[in-house]
């Protein structure tokens, strides 16, 4: 059984902070994976907000997860997304997982990533002055997921 | 007659003018509903009638066109989502 650590919110998250947590009292695990998505620059003053679907977002990524936890040997996940306004250059998201093997750590984090960006529901909107954008789903992004069902 | 309680996100929350509604309807699927809804004619046409694409959730559970939706259900439509 994984330990799970699920934030959705406005608030930033520390890596160094969060990684440490992940792993306190835990001597089993040989291998931490870490990723961390960031607001690209599109523009000048650009800011991008973050909306979400309360209740099924959490829900969401919990089942994100617990497939996650199924498929690879995971002492501890943490997932932080967070939503509201954010400037370019901003932390969005962090996926931390960590196993006793290599291999599950980046692949496990991979995965969640993947069903991150196609089923968690979150959506982005970018504004730079005037202009507003929603951002479009990418196909490469269901691409990316489908990898994981061979 | 059932009752829904419907939400939208982001651009159809936008091109509706609402986040929710509560709706009576005799619709027996996602799919009958979103032709009910498209029925509207203006943004809803836009939206749910023609090429652009959305998803549907039942309870909370990302959901197809053809699942039954249940009394009460709580029914959203959002764009293809983009987090991350």
């Amino acid at each position: 059984m994984s330990r799970i650590r699920i934030v959705v919110g406005p608030d930033d998250f520390d890596l160094s902070r969060e990684c440490a947590a992940l792993i306190q009292h835990d001597i089993e695990s040989g291998a931490v994976a870490a990723f961390v998505g960031r607001v690209r620059d599109f523009g000048p003053d650009s800011v991008m907000t973050l909306e979400h679907y309360p209740g099924m977002t959490e829900k969401a990524l919990a089942a994100i997860v617990d497939a996650a936890s199924a498929r690879w040997p995971l002492s501890a996940v943490t997932v932080i997304h967070r939503v509201g306004p954010l400037a370019a250059g901003a932390q969005i998201v962090l996926v931390l997982t960590a196993s006793r093997h290599r291999r599950a750590a980046y692949d496990a984090n991979a995965y969640i990533m993947d069903y991150l960006k196609t089923e968690a529901p979150f959506w982005k909107l970018e504004e730079t002055g005037a202009a507003r954008t929603w951002v479009e789903a990418k196909a490469k992004d269901n691409v990316e997921r489908q990898r994981w069902d061979s | 007659m059932k009752t829904l309680h419907l939400v939208y996100f982001a651009r159809l929350r936008e091109a509706f003018a609402r986040s929710s509604e509560t709706l009576s309807t005799d619709a027996a699927t996602g799919a009958e509903l979103v032709a009910e809804l498209a029925g509207r004619g203006g943004a809803w046409a836009d939206e749910l009638g023609g090429a652009r694409v959305f998803r549907l959730a039942i309870n909370q559970d990302m959901a197809r066109l053809d699942d039954v939706l249940p009394d009460g259900a709580e029914v959203a439509l959002f764009p293809p989502v983009t987090g991350g």
